[in-house]
């Protein structure tokens, strides 16, 4: 079936040679980084991880939100998901592969990552963390691929891999509850000691995935044959609705034990990120932005006549996933980091060569995400010629 | 458990055992063309001991190692600097001016900085101006042996948490979780920032975390931690565990605490604050 990725437009080729182009870029950016070492990002001593592992935390929000697709369409027969539901499995193929790669540029000895398998070591998360997110991978790219074929040649997928996609639904739950596990363990992070974590990053990230599934799918109907329903699309954009409720609802909770209990501690990283903390304020414009973003989001998408607005909707959803990633794939991460443990406040910037290494990775992922949603355009086009 | 050693100032005898050491120190110096730099630096390992030489030959070896830090008597010494030094130039620790990236296994702060959750506003002048020595606390539990995937970072029977920089794979999760700081990631290449590279320890390579150790290597030889040595006193080093050691009777002296208690982790470093001396 790969070959279908190697006939396209010339706008198809054009969007490949961009991303390739990224590919490029981030791979150059990284031959620095890894001659040089980690010293050529913006990390450092009490900043430790930067934009790659708030990359990582986002995006295994993402590839898991691919059950608000799975759970209706196969646990409850909702036949409307039936068209996106593979969309949902491949975007979270790409997801991960991303994630995995973030993990993977963010280590000062990159060359040593099998030593995670070398010495396996139950009590640390990571460890945990590598087996369901390999194990989801995999589970995805099974499922996505055969269910294809079976549908490429018209018959009905085979029935284990039914068996694997209700594995998948618990699966997916996993990979995002273990990594929100690696922040909600420490001791002494106290805007990560939160017993809510796990729940915060499954609410955000069944808002933010799904709110990308419906962009892309409403970009795939202006540009290609696949033609999403709008049943489908308003269904998915209520999902999304609540699951952001819920969302900002976690993080209000987190504000009122916060400023409420009065202590200290708890309040440190939230007026960081808010308002400042010994004059350093380099999250605050993108918390507020957050914060405008998730109300414009929720109205919009609330209020009926204007969630089936074909020009609101996009703008509801974009305005919902950039509140997400500011949140998650920026402020949770490095808020986290201060202040420090003298109370001291060290500020992280991303560098140039950084951004890039970013900018690569994310090439990456939407170059193995075009090259699987091509194939299956491509598929279900053959097949509707063939049917008519 | 094997009594310790530290070499005093002014004592310059040898134990045979060291000199041999030190030759083939001299010797493996030579042939990595190092040179006189190499083994000058060999000879100064010197065990002594106020029994016999033999004993500092012997790994020192305890429950759980502990070290106690009388802060008011460190002071008074102001001697903090060399003892930073001396454990910094020993363990090849690369002296880099740029706190982001900078390498640190002992570095002061002031007690508003290190126990945040202890200070106040009124709090006596002569306690607010003292230096904290601040190193790993080798903690009963800690969180970067708990986080590390790799098993690079790993708790030793005696207490001494350790590290194989070999295995390390930089993922910098021991330095998110240790609450005190006190992990160093080479952000890059630190030779270049190492003055005279001592033979006795190994210099790391880019990418990987380091931090105090106990001084694990010097135990080996049943010698105590460079700092306890050039600390004249205010470093006790020695057997948590055993009621008779050193450190649990500096302990019965006067009130000591130990940083962030609360998070559980339980560290091996406890500070005397008064009544170390009675002259402090």
């Amino acid at each position: 079936m790969l070959e279908k990725a190697l006939h396209g437009s010339w706008r198809y080729w054009l969007w490949m040679a961009f991303l390739l182009f990224l590919v490029g870029v981030g791979f150059f950016a990284y031959v620095r980084q890894f001659t040089y070492g980690l010293g050529l990002t913006g990390m450092s001593r009490d900043v430790t991880w930067g934009l790659y592992i708030s990359q990582f935390t986002f995006l295994v929000g993402v590839a898991a939100s691919g059950v608000m697709v799975a759970i209706p369409y196969y646990l409850h027969d909702f036949k409307t998901f039936g068209k996106i539901v593979i969309l949902g499995e491949f975007l979270a193929v790409a997801s991960i592969v991303m994630a995995v790669l973030f993990v993977f540029v963010d280590l000062g000895q990159p060359t040593r990552v099998l030593n995670v398998l070398l010495y396996p070591t139950p009590h640390s998360i990571m460890f945990w963390d590598i087996c369901v997110l390999s194990g989801y991978l995999l589970l995805n790219i099974v499922i996505g691929w055969t269910v294809l074929g079976a549908e490429k040649k018209g018959f009905a997928p085979p029935r284990w891999t039914r068996v694997l996609t209700i594995v998948s639904i618990p699966w997916a739950i996993s990979i995002h509850t273990v990594t929100a596990f690696l922040y909600a363990g420490i001791p002494g992070k106290d805007y990560w000691l939160t017993a809510i974590m796990a729940a915060r990053f499954l609410s955000s990230a069944f808002a933010s995935g799904p709110a990308l599934l419906i962009i892309i799918c409403l970009v795939l109907r202006r540009l290609s044959s696949f033609k999403v329903e709008n049943s489908a699309v308003q269904a998915l954009a209520k999902i999304v609705l609540y699951a952001f409720i819920v969302n900002v609802f976690f993080f209000i909770l987190e504000v009122f034990t916060a400023f409420y209990s009065g202590v200290p501690g708890h309040q440190a990283s939230l007026l960081y990120l808010f308002a400042g903390l010994d004059g350093h304020d380099n999250l605050v414009f993108f918390m507020w932005a957050a914060t405008v973003l998730a109300f414009l989001g929720i109205v919009l998408l609330l209020v009926p006549k204007l969630r089936r607005n074909p020009v609101v909707l996009p703008i509801a959803l974009l305005a919902v996933f950039a509140a997400c990633w500011l949140d998650k794939g920026l402020g949770l991460i490095l808020g986290g980091f201060v202040p420090n443990s003298f109370e001291g406040v060290v500020e992280y910037l991303p560098s140039a060569n950084e951004l890039m290494v970013v900018c690569g990775v994310f090439g990456l992922g939407m170059l193995i995400m075009s090259v699987l949603y091509k194939i299956v355009i491509s598929v279900r086009r053959a097949h509707e010629g063939d049917a008519h | 458990m094997r009594e310790l050693s530290t070499s005093g100032p002014g004592d310059t005898g040898m134990a045979r055992r060291d000199f041999v050491t030190s030759g083939i120190v001299i010797l493996a110096a030579g042939m990595a063309g190092l040179g006189g730099t190499g083994a000058l630096v060999g000879c100064t390992q010197v065990a002594l001991s106020d029994k016999s030489a033999v004993v500092a030959d012997e790994a020192a070896e305890a429950g759980h190692w502990g070290l106690v830090i009388d802060v008011a008597k460190l002071n008074a010494e102001g001697n903090f600097g060399r003892i930073k030094a001396a454990c910094h130039q020993k363990h090849n620790v690369p002296l880099i001016h740029d706190a982001k990236t900078e390498v640190k296994w002992i570095w002061a702060e002031s007690f508003e900085h290190s126990f945040i959750d202890l200070e106040n506003t009124y709090m006596n002048k002569s306690i607010k101006d003292l230096e904290f020595p601040m190193l790993c606390n080798h903690c009963e539990n800690p969180v970067c042996v708990r986080v590390c995937p790799t098993q690079a970072t790993f708790q030793r029977p005696d207490g001494i948490v350790d590290m194989d920089y070999h295995r390390c794979i930089g993922c910098r999760f021991c330095m998110t979780g240790c609450p005190f700081n006190a992990r160093s990631l080479n952000f890059y290449d630190p030779r270049p920032y190492i003055g005279e590279v001592d033979p006795g320890y190994p210099t790391r390579t880019k990418g990987v975390v380091e931090k105090c150790n106990f001084c694990v290597e010097r135990l080996k030889q049943g010698l105590a931690p460079y700092c306890v040595e050039e600390s004249n006193g205010s470093f006790v080093f020695g057997d948590l565990d055993d009621p008779g050691s050193d450190v649990r009777k500096a302990l019965e002296t006067g009130f000591s605490i130990r940083r962030r208690v609360s998070l559980g982790t339980g560290p091996s470093v406890y500070y005397l604050v008064e009544g170390g001396e009675p002259d402090a």
